[in-house]
Parts: C-alpha cells; structure tokens; sequence
C-alpha cells in the first residue's frame, strides 16, 4: 500500500487533532495559538504537497499528479489567507473560539481528499469532511438569527446535493459496474454505446458539484448563505471550496467521462452561461456588499465553466488560471469587507465605504484594483484570467460563450464601477476603525499580485499547463 | 538595436509611471504634499517631453519601417513579445501626447485643489497609457494601453467633474469598455489565424472577405465609439462638459486620436477589403457627423458641449479621409488629427480660463470680454480661427487635403466635407462673437484679470504649434507621407487582388 501518496493529507489530520486537543485542554483562550499553529500546518503540507511524489494509492483511490499538486496549493493558500484575515474579526465580533480554524483546517484536509480523489467513493468522503464543517462555519456566530438561518440554508441544500451525488455515483456503479476513475474510463470508451443510466449518472453528479461551486441552476442559497454567515467565513466560503469544486469537476469531466463529452458538454455550456449573465445582472441590485459578492462570484465560476466546457489543454488551463486568479482578487476584496467596521460594529453596505478613498487612500487603492481587476480591465490580473479562458474558447470556436462572456462582463464592469464611485466619488463617511495587521497582509500580498501579475505571468501559466497536461494525461 | 541606442519609447511610455509612484510615496501635511506633487509632475512630464524629441529629430522620415523598436519576450508560449516601436503614423501622436501633458498639469495648477496627489498620479498613469498605445507594436500589448486608459480617465471624470461626473464618468466607461470588448474577440480571432499578434507581421497576412467583414465590424465598434462617429457619439459631449479643463484637452486632444488611429493602424491594413467594402457606409455616417453635429453645434448654451460637439464634426472629417484610401485623404486624416489635437485642446483651455475666473460655461454668461481681456481675446481668437481652418492655422491643410482626397472619390462626399468647413466656421465665429463682443451686460465681468503668466505659458507653445502648422504644414507632412504612400499603396494592390480573384469563373 502506497500511502505515502496521502502523506500531506495525513500529516494535516494528525496536526488537526492535536490542535484541537491543545484548544480544549488549557482554561486561558487558545485562539490565538491555535490559529496560528493551523496556518503553520498549513504551511508545513503546502511543503509536503510540492515534495509529493507522483502516483496513484490506496487500490487505486487516490492520486497524485501535478493538478492535484496546484489546486490543493491553491486550497492551502486560500485556507491560510482567510484565517488570517478571520483572526481580529473574530475576536472583535466575541467569536473568538478555537474551533473557528479547527474547523477551517478540518475544510481544507476535506478539500485536499477531494482533489485528490480518484474514484466515487473518496470523492464522496472528501466531500462530506469539507461540507460538515462548512455548515458548522456558516451557523458560527449561534446567537445571530441571520448566521443561524445561513448555517442551517446551507445544510438543508448541501445536504440535498450530497444526496443527488450519491444517488448519481450509485445509478454510475450500477450501469458502468466500478466506481473508480480509472476504470470507468476504460468501461466508458470500450462500450459502442454508452447506457442512458450513466449519463444520468453524470448529470446528477454534475448538478451536485454545480451546488458546491454556486453555478447557475444551484446557486439559489449563495446570496443567502454569503450575507448571513459572518463575513470571514464568507471569504473562505467564496474561494476555498470552489477551488476544491472546480477541481473535482475537472477531474471528473476531464477524466473519466471525458469519452462523454458530448454528453455533457451542453450542460456546461448552459450553466456557464447562465451563470455568467445571472452574475452580471442580479448583482446590479444589491445594496449589501456581501450579496453582491455572492453574485459577482457566481458570475466568476460563468467563466470557469467556460474553459471546462471549452476543454482540451488550453481550455483547463485557462480553468486553472482564472480560478488562481479569482482566489487573489477575491480574497482581497473580502479583507477590505472585513476590515468594514464602523463604531464597534461591522458594516455591509455598498454606501458604507462612500469616501474611503480619502480615509484610507491605501485600502481604497487596493479595493479599486480588485475592482478594477474584477471587471477585466487590463494591464490587471483579471483581464488576463479572462483573456486565457476567452483565447480556447474562440478557438474552438464557443461563439455564443465568448460573446456572452464579454458582454457580460461590461455590464458587471457597472456594479464594480458602483463600489470605486462610492469609494472615490461620494462624500466621505466617518472613517473605518483601523485595520488589523493580518488584514494589511492580506490586502498587500493580493493587491501586489493582481497588479504585476502582467510581468510575469510565466510561472503561473506553466505550471498550470503542466496541471491541465497532467489531467488530459 | 534602435536608433537612439538606449529603450527610449520604453523610457517615455514608464517614466511617468515612475512619477506617479514617487508622488504616491510622498507623506506630510495636505499643502506641502499637494505642492509636491505639482512639481513633481510637472518635471516629470517635461522631462518626458524633452525625451520625446529625440523622436523629432532622429526619426527617419524617409523610412515607411517602424523605428526605435524594443522587443522582449513576454507570453512566449503565446507568441506574445512586448514589442515597441514607431512609425510614421504614430510618431507625432507620441509627441503630442507627450507635450500635451505638461501643459495639462500647468492647467491644473490652482483649479485643481482637493486630491491633488491623486489627481497628479492619474495623469501620469494617463500619460503612461497614452504613449504606450501610440509605441505599442503587438496586438495584445496595444489592448492593454488602450484599455488601460479607461481607469485614469474614469476617476479625472468622476472625482474632479462638474455637477453631472458620476453620469458622465460612466456613461464614458461602459461605452468605451463595450465596444473594446468587441475588439477583443476579434484580435483572439486574428492571433488564431494568423498565428501571431505583431503587427507588421499580421499586416503581410491575407485573411478572407468572410472573415474580414466580422472582424471589420467588430473593430468598428471599438475606434467608431472611442473616435467618436455618429450615432455613438453622444458619451461624447457628456464627458467633455463634466471633465476638469485638463482631462478635456486630452480627451479631445489625444483620446479621440484612438479610434482613428487604430483604423489606420489596424482596419485598413489588415482588413483592406471590408475596408473599402463598408467605405461607403463610413462616408455616410462622416458626412451625418459632419454636418448634424455642427447644427447641434450651433444651438449650444454651454460652451464645452459646443467645443465638444465641433470635435465630432472634426473626427467625422477625419473618418471621412481615411476611408477615401488615397494619399491626400489619409494625410489630410492625420493632419487634422494633430491640428484638432492642438487647436481643441487650446479651445478647452480658453473655456477653462474663464471657467477659473467665473465659475460658468454658459455662453450668455459673457459678453464684451475683448474690452477686458484683450490678450485673452487674441488668444481666442486665433484658436477659434484655427478650428474654423482658415488658411494660415493649423486646421486649413488637413481639412483641405481630405476635402481634395473626397473629390477624388466622389464630389457629392466632398460636398458633405465642405459644408461642414461652412458650419464649422459659422458655429465657432458665433460663439466667438457672443463671448467676446457686444456690450458688457454684467458687471462683474469687468473686474476680470487678463491672461496670467502661467497661462502665457500654458498657451504661448500652442499658439507657436497652431501658426507653425499652418504655415509650414510640410515639416509635419514629412513625417508621415511615405508611410501612408506605402499603406496606400498596400491597400490598392490587395484590393486588385480581390477583385481579379472574385473575376474569375
């Protein structure tokens, strides 16, 4: 048994159950440590994670390969910069308990099963650790009606999700007779004909990964959950799961149902572009900034369907950047939402941060670049994220996505003008309490990022060729 | 390596990059900073305008090639260089955004007074964006700074405008950003088939009719709204009546320059035959333009929406001489885009100076102001002369030439050029009588202060440009005829082509 090939993976639970002894066993508040000692494990499986050797495990279950390698990266980062930016929320707000980065670290190790999985059953058990202790995380403030009623939204519709996965993965088992990847692939493009019972299969598992990445048709709980759970689980709801959701959609699209893509393919196409015109019009609205982060989000995930539906090398890895992309940008949106505090309080509408250009000029900055980066305006990040996923789909010639895409995103170009022309053009309010350190970081790290990400874009796009490669195998 | 031995476009598109980033750095009290900062453009902008001649005076006029050119590797697995360079299309828009800009800030001086770090940093980056896309010699580069623009000018419009910034500063954005999106799809298109994004190379590429005709059109959603041509013209008069005074002149001065320039640059060498296609249509939106926007022209209260929607009526002449594709329309095109450069701009610093004073744009507002300001007046005058193109200013020898190269196209398109010379002249001398003569019907209007010395400097180069132009138009001329006798050339021969092609059986 191989099972090296989970060592990261392993090394990440034993850390999380030790962390979750050190918070229970001592009287004084732990926070702190504990936070602290998730973000160095964290740190300690990215290493292992870039050491990992290639291979599959486990009879078969888990692989590791070099998108496993990128995404789970991407997981970790994402998982790091949120607990950094959720500490001086948390304490601030009274939730500073140590089960908020247990439960985080718990995600995450969830996350890293899936993107790893190579077979139903991992799949599904990968699936379950990242969204049990999601619900948990969105129900995290217990004396907030709001955060209560997202926690328990979120549940009733994950809970309904993981049921359509599984009924799709057992109608699979039963006409295709495996659930590993490997051999489904075998059994898919042996046959003449594919049984209708496995590409029904497919959709159900398809509709079950659409409701974790918030595409349209599943992303009715979205604005919900996004406005009530508290704002850093928020940022960790927007970035970390959709990476893990991207991947395994990948995976599963590109790997083992790849034989099928005619199949499936049209129903990529429809999400994205619902997707991408919901995102673009619903936002337009909303006056709460988390909602219209939920949309904007969704919008996003319009252009990563994109390049899954485009498929081939250039379309995954155009997958692969704009998902990278979007994390950086994302997250350092969300620093500058949780850094909203006015009086003690936090503060969600859009017109809350009218003249932060004056009171903070550093973070309205920053905020105007992801905006700005957002709405695909060059030289920043975003438009080349755009750009990579645009560049296949013209190629093999998605007319009707390329041309919604763009157009798309000029109109959600006016709700994030909204945002710079309240930070830059309105009076200005009282000024926001000062922001916390782990929120600077956040800000700067991503800031620097979106804006020289045009320099050199080299490594990034290698390494995600060498991902999408991978994956086509 | 490139004539001038060191990376000087490189030099003059990032220079003031580097400006804008040490005024960002600059801490202390609001005044000492706000004084900082003004310096600090300034010298920085004059520093890249001295640069810039270097362009003036070592270009080799009597080369169609691009000169100066830089090229680093950038997207290599896409085939994407960073790649700068200039010819004798781009050169002088080069200079003229590079001299335009300090002059921009000296005109910003005082009416500028809150945010003035900001305000300063947008420009440079303004600058940076403009000079770029002028040098830029691949595709997706040029996108970059022709997009890039929108950011700069979507904050000068909305945090230093009028009443109406907000409308205006997004009215321009989504306008703008819809058309370019456009473009977009259709450089991916170009960059599949032609397998790469540098110019030179994409021009020596045939692409079919079928395909051109797209592409044509969505380039022409992109350059017809940043030009602007009727009927997407009106963000237009909007942007220029809410627009600070300096973020005027370069928007009439060097923004409008875009869209003309990329169908110079890119619709009529690389689509010559959806260009001569779709050239009727052309005319008969220019000659709409032309004559539609003067009426509207004359029936203006506001005098930046009358300057504003004269810059129309100008860009419809320029639309109109590229399209005739000959030699004395297309120099007649880029003259007059250099002399409406010139001449608009010194037209919204007029506005400007009395808007300092007076705090109104309305035309009835004035009256008799030759009695008060009569150094003013001069200066007004001549600038209103030149946009009327009277011989001896900047704007006569371009008009005439595109008028000259219309008649070689058709007499009925020369027409619609002509009167628009005839509605130009009678909208600008109307204004100019209702601002300048006549009685002084307010009083407070006499204790105006004429011309300050900073706004000497601010006009003394451009009144030197408009009478140069004017009257030696050939040491402009020089610059870009054989490069636009080549394109025509070019043109020609691959309309020939296509045309014995579609002879045969």
């Amino acid at each position: 048994m191989n099972w090296q090939i989970a060592l990261p993976e392993i090394v990440l639970a034993i850390a999380g159950c030790v962390i979750l002894l050190v918070g229970v066993i001592p009287r004084r508040d732990m926070t702190f440590p504990v936070a602290m000692a998730t973000i160095g494990a964290f740190l300690v499986t990215g290493v292992l994670v870039l050491m990992q050797p290639e291979g599959t495990g486990f009879g078969g279950q888990y692989v590791s390969d070099s998108f496993s390698a990128f995404m789970k990266i991407l997981a970790l980062a994402a998982g790091a910069l949120s607990l950094l930016v959720a500490l001086d929320w948390n304490e601030k707000e009274g939730l500073s308990r140590f089960e908020f980065p247990v439960l985080a670290l718990f995600a995450t190790l969830g996350m890293m099963v899936m993107i790893s999985a190579n077979d139903l059953m991992s799949l599904y058990l990968g699936l379950e650790l990242l969204s049990l202790p999601l619900y948990v995380l969105a129900g995290f403030d217990r004396d907030n009606p709001r955060s209560a009623e997202a926690g328990l939204k979120y549940f009733v519709l994950g809970a309904l999700s993981s049921g359509l996965l599984l009924y799709g993965a057992s109608l699979v088992y039963g006409f295709a007779g495996t659930t590993s990847f490997d051999r489904l692939a075998d059994a898919l493009s042996a046959e003449a004909g594919v049984s209708a019972g496995v590409v029904v299969g497919i959709v159900f598992i398809i509709a079950a990964l659409a409701f974790k990445i918030a595409a349209v048709p599943f992303h009715m709980w979205t604005p919900d959950v996004y406005e009530g759970a508290p704002t850093p689980v928020t940022a960790f709801f927007s970035a970390a799961p959709k990476v893990a959701g991207v991947a395994l959609l990948v995976r599963v699209l590109a790997g083992p149902f790849s034989e099928l893509s005619d199949q499936w393919q049209q129903i990529i196409v429809l999400a994205s572009l619902g997707s991408m015109v919901l995102g673009a019009f619903a936002a337009i609205g909303q006056s709460n900034i988390k909602r219209l982060m939920a949309y904007s989000s969704i919008g996003h995930v319009g252009f990563v369907l994109m390049g899954l539906a485009v498929g081939g090398e250039s379309g995954l890895r155009g997958v692969l950047v704009y998902i990278s992309i979007y994390i950086a940008m994302n997250l350092g949106a969300f620093a500058v939402l949780i850094a909203m505090r006015r009086n003690g309080r936090a503060v969600e509408g859009v017109e809350d941060l009218g003249g932060l250009g004056r009171n903070d000029p550093m973070m309205a900055l920053c905020m105007a670049i992801f905006m700005f980066s957002m709405a695909g305006i060059p030289p920043l990040a975003g438009f080349f994220a755009k750009l990579y996923v645009l560049l296949p789909a013209v190629e093999q010639g998605f007319w009707v996505l390329a041309t919604v895409g763009v157009i798309s995103s000029v109109v959600s170009a006016y709700y994030y003008l909204r945002i710079v022309k309240v930070m830059y053009f309105d009076a200005p309010l009282n000024g926001f309490e000062p922001r916390a350190g782990g929120v600077t970081v956040v800000l700067g790290a991503t800031a620097l990022f979106t804006t020289l990400f045009f320099l050199f874009p080299a490594p990034l796009l290698a390494a995600a060729r060498q991902a999408a490669l991978a994956l086509m195998g | 390596m490139n004539a001038a031995g060191f990376p000087l476009l490189s030099l003059l598109t990032f220079l003031p990059l580097a400006g804008a980033l040490i005024i960002m750095s600059v801490r202390g009290e609001e005044a000492v900073v706000a004084s900082n900062a003004r310096w600090t453009a300034l010298w920085t902008s004059l520093i890249t305008f001295a640069l810039s001649l270097i362009l003036w005076f070592r270009f080799d006029k009597s080369s169609p090639d691009f000169q100066f050119v830089e090229q680093l590797s950038w997207l290599p697995e896409f085939g994407v260089n960073y790649m700068m360079g200039v010819d004798g299309i781009s050169v002088l828009f080069v200079l003229l955004s590079t001299g335009l800009t300090p002059l921009c800030i000296l005109a910003s001086w005082e009416s500028v007074e809150n945010r003035v770090r900001e305000y300063m940093v947008a420009f440079l980056v303004l600058e940076t964006m403009m000079v770029g896309m002028f040098c830029a010699m691949d595709f997706i580069l040029f996108y970059v700074f022709f997009e890039g623009v929108l950011i700069p000018m979507f904050l000068i419009i909305g945090i230093w405008g009028g009443a109406r910034r907000v409308y205006a500063a997004y009215k321009f954005f989504l306008y703008t950003l819809l058309g370019s999106v456009l473009m977009l799809l259709a450089i991916i298109v170009l960059w599949f088939s032609a397998g790469t994004t540098a110019i030179p190379e994409l021009a020596e590429f045939e692409i079919p009719f079928s395909i051109q005709v797209w592409l044509f059109l969505a380039f022409f959603a992109s350059f017809a709204v940043k030009v602007p041509m009727w009927p997407v013209h009106t963000w237009l008069p909007d942007a220029h009546v809410e627009a600070p005074t300096a973020g005027s002149v370069i928007l009439a001065g060097v923004l409008l320059k875009m869209g003309a320039y990329g169908f110079l640059r890119f619709s009529l060498p690389l689509l010559p035959e959806a260009s001569a296609f779709f050239a009727p249509f052309i005319y008969v939106l220019s000659v709409v333009a032309v004559v539609y926007t003067s009426l509207v022209a004359l029936a203006q209260q506001d005098m930046k929406k009358l300057i504003a929607y004269s810059s129309v009526a100008h860009m419809g002449i320029v639309t109109l001489g590229i399209f005739t594709f000959n030699q004395q329309g297309i120099e007649g095109a880029l003259f007059t885009m250099l002399a409406h450069g010139v001449v608009s701009g010194a037209l919204f610093l007029c506005v400007g100076v009395l808007y300092d004073r007076v705090h109104s744009r309305e035309i009835a507002r004035y009256g008799g102001l030759a009695k008060i300001m009569p150094a003013y007046a001069l200066v007004f005058m001549l600038f209103t002369m030149g946009s009327v193109a009277l011989p001896g200013t900047a704007g006569f020898p371009g008009e005439f030439l595109v008028i000259v190269g219309a008649w070689a196209v058709s007499p009925w398109v020369a027409l619609g050029a002509a009167l628009g010379m005839i509605l130009g002249a009678a909208y600008m001398l109307y204004l100019y009588r209702r601002v300048s003569f006549g009685r002084i019907i307010r009083d407070d209007l006499r204790s105006l202060l004429d011309l300050s010395p900073r706004e000497y400097a601010t006009f003394a180069p451009l009144i030197a440009l408009t009478l140069w132009m004017g009257i030696y138009p050939q040491s402009f001329l020089s610059f870009f005829s054989v490069t636009v006798s080549q394109l025509v050339e070019q043109h020609q021969a691959a309309v020939q082509a296509a045309s014995r092609l579609a002879g045969l059986p």
